[in-house]
């Protein structure tokens, strides 16, 4: 075991799979020489050599593209978008092409790719760099979408990605690269160090995807969420005193409905908090699976709580980032109704 | 405007994109302004030497980089400081930030955070420039990461084929982001590409001021004739990091100090002493108003309101205020 913050811990993921698996390889922006705009991948093109971690030009398209028919070839890339931002010019590579490979070849050629890319806001970004478009991957038949909130959840979720026959779309908080981040920007910023959940394998382990991870047990009410806002939630819970039951997602598609589902028959009442805009957002998803498997146990209205539905402002980063004031109001709501 | 003005005018012109960069530094330090910020010192012939053929009403494009393109085509520079420190005052009221600055009125039609973005969007802007049958044209700035886009391939091609009024401006810096144009293609002149797509093209050297107005001069008249697209590229180098903050370890420290004997202001001030009597108190002089109007602009930044919360959600939609 060592402490790690979560580009450690990911980059661990990495080393581990490469070591391992001489199929597994890595490319995107900058990823090689320099080791990532976030340092993710910093010293893997060293250690592996630039056969297997290397640069490519500014060109998502293709670098997605290339994953593709790399997969056909039996290799098994991990590619790195450098901002989730970025990603749309690859979106007809990885809708029309990644997504359908095992379906259009009756299951005989298929798509093992990993695309990481660090999303979200909080580090003042503006429009082009601050964005959570899970739900446009979740949106996608074929494609997995994972999001991680921790060091050790993070290298057992990309090792199971990577390992994973199918594309997976990994997404990474960036505002939780350095420590777990509770929606509060006047606090000072907490590093990883000390956390119980920084405490991550050298060796390779897997946390499984589909499965979510109840964080903080409850009665009062449920807590869906996923990646910063899982902290954001535990800081709400632990400002207002109610005694909510907090789920941390991990995996989008495939989502964990028996734990929701079971979360929620014993609570009665559910709240679902996400970064990204909330019209047609994955709460919407969310919202709806509840209400198909726990209809006749709800208490109260389902709420949501989401990013505005707005390109993210660069005046208004803490107004538009759900923090736990909202989340608490929402709470009350439930648990009041 | 007789020669000697005009060498003093593109003087105070560089200097107004010098101290507005430094300016941006400074506060970010202080952190009056927050974000992601990526200069573009060093680079300034480029922007002014391109602009300083352009008419208001033609249009110009930026990248993440585009602050200078915005000061050099003519936009306020205190609204421009504003809507980077995220001022109510600022072109935008603070929504858009460093990486998205739009001044409608200078002709800045838009930068944007996505490498290459702008460059199909300059198709565009050219396009109904030539619809307009105002002799207006379209300028779009990009570097050399976004050479080896689709996007940068698919628009070379739209606007040689519809002979648009539009002219590329490759600012060439050796870099993208962090890593060696080298790594990226072995095409390292880009004007390359578009002689592939039949267009006029030129690579020179961007730290030359002359040089870049001359070049750009022609190609701007080319294009308002209606004759087609030109293709200007411009060797130069930022002097900062990626972005401010970025220690840029993957640089050699003397390929720095060699770009540094080549910084663009010092250079065409040398040249402009002898050819057009440039004396050292002018120069001065020049300098210093320069910074002062940025000061200015500063101050006015600092002095502005905060946006009203309640606007966020404005301007997302038609109808929607």
């Amino acid at each position: 075991m060592a402490a790690m913050n979560m580009v450690q811990a990911l980059n661990s993921a990495m080393d581990v799979m490469l070591g391992r698996d001489p199929d597994v390889l890595i490319f995107g922006e900058d990823v090689g020489y320099f080791g990532g705009v976030f340092r993710v991948t910093d010293g893997l093109q060293k250690k592996y050599g630039r056969e297997r971690v290397f640069d490519t030009p500014i060109t998502e398209g293709g670098i997605v593209a290339l994953a593709v028919g790399m997969g056909a070839y039996g290799l098994r890339p991990i590619v790195e978008i450098q901002f989730a931002d970025y990603i749309y010019p690859a979106m007809d590579q990885l809708i029309s092409e990644a997504a359908r490979l095992r379906y259009r070849s009756g299951a005989e050629w298929f798509a093992p790719m990993t695309v990481r890319a660090p999303c979200g806001g909080g580090i003042f970004g503006g429009q082009t760099h601050s964005q959570s478009p899970e739900a446009l991957f979740t949106h996608v038949s074929g494609l997995k979408t994972v999001i991680p909130s921790n060091p050790y959840d993070a290298k057992g979720l990309l090792i199971s990605a990577i390992e994973d026959d199918d594309p997976v779309v990994f997404l990474e908080p960036k505002r939780l690269y350095n420590g777990p981040f509770g929606g509060r920007p006047d606090q000072p910023a907490k590093s990883w160090a000390g956390h119980p959940d920084a405490e991550v394998p050298l060796e390779h382990y897997r946390v499984p995807l589909g499965k979510a991870n109840i964080v903080r047990a409850g009665q009062a009410a449920t807590v869906l969420a996923y990646g910063t806002m899982v902290h954001v939630a535990l800081a709400a819970v632990a400002e207002c005193g109610i005694d909510a039951e907090v789920i941390d997602l991990r995996t989008l598609s495939p989502v964990d409905v028996e734990t929701i589902a079971a979360s929620v028959d014993k609570t009665g009442r559910c709240v679902i908090v996400h970064e990204a805009t909330r019209f047609s957002g994955y709460g919407g998803e969310l919202c709806a699976l509840v209400q198909e498997h726990c209809f006749y146990r709800l208490e109260a209205p389902i709420e949501r709580v989401a990013g505005w539905d707005t390109p993210y402002p660069h005046a208004f980063e803490w107004q538009y980032f759900p923090g736990p004031d909202r989340v608490v109001q929402a709470l009350r709501r439930v648990v009041e109704a | 405007m007789p020669e000697a003005a005009l060498h003093r005018e593109l003087l105070a012109r560089m200097w107004l994109n010098r101290a507005f960069e430094e300016k941006v530094s400074e506060l970010y330090a202080s952190r009056v302004i927050t974000g992601l910020l990526h200069l573009a010192i060093g680079q300034e012939a480029v922007a002014v030497g391109a602009c300083s053929h352009l008419r208001t009403d033609d249009w110009v494009l930026g990248g993440h980089r585009s602050h200078g393109h915005a000061v050099a085509k003519g936009a306020d520079v205190k609204r421009l400081m504003a809507e980077i420190a995220g001022r109510a005052t600022g072109y935008c009221g603070g929504k858009g930030g460093s990486m998205h600055l739009v001044a409608m009125d200078a002709g800045f039609v838009t930068a944007t955070g996505v490498v290459g973005g702008q460059i199909p969007l300059a198709l565009g802007a050219a396009f109904a420039a030539k619809e307009g049958g105002r002799q207006q044209v379209a300028v779009v700035f990009f570097g050399d990461g976004a050479g080896q886009s689709g996007a940068f391939h698919e628009s070379l091609n739209i606007a040689s084929l519809w002979r648009l009024p539009l002219v590329f401006v490759c600012e060439n810096n050796g870099y993208a982001e962090f890593t060696p144009l080298s790594a990226h293609t072995l095409v390292e002149r880009l004007a390359r590409h578009a002689e592939t797509y039949g267009m006029p093209a030129h690579t020179l050297d961007g730290n030359d001021l002359l040089a870049v107005h001359d070049a750009m001069g022609k190609a701007v008249s080319q294009a308002r004739a209606g004759k087609g697209p030109v293709f200007v590229e411009c060797l130069t180098h930022r002097m900062r990091g990626h972005y401010e903050g970025d220690p840029a370890k993957y640089r050699e420290l003397s390929q720095l100090a060699e770009w540094k004997e080549k910084d663009p202001i010092a250079r065409f001030a040398r040249m402009i002493e002898t050819r057009s009597g440039l004396t050292a108190a002018e120069h001065g002089a020049i300098e210093a108003d320069a910074r002062a109007r940025i000061e200015d602009a500063a101050q006015f930044a600092i002095a502005s309101p905060w946006p009203d919360a309640d606007e966020a959600d404005t301007q997302v939609s038609a109808g929607h205020g």
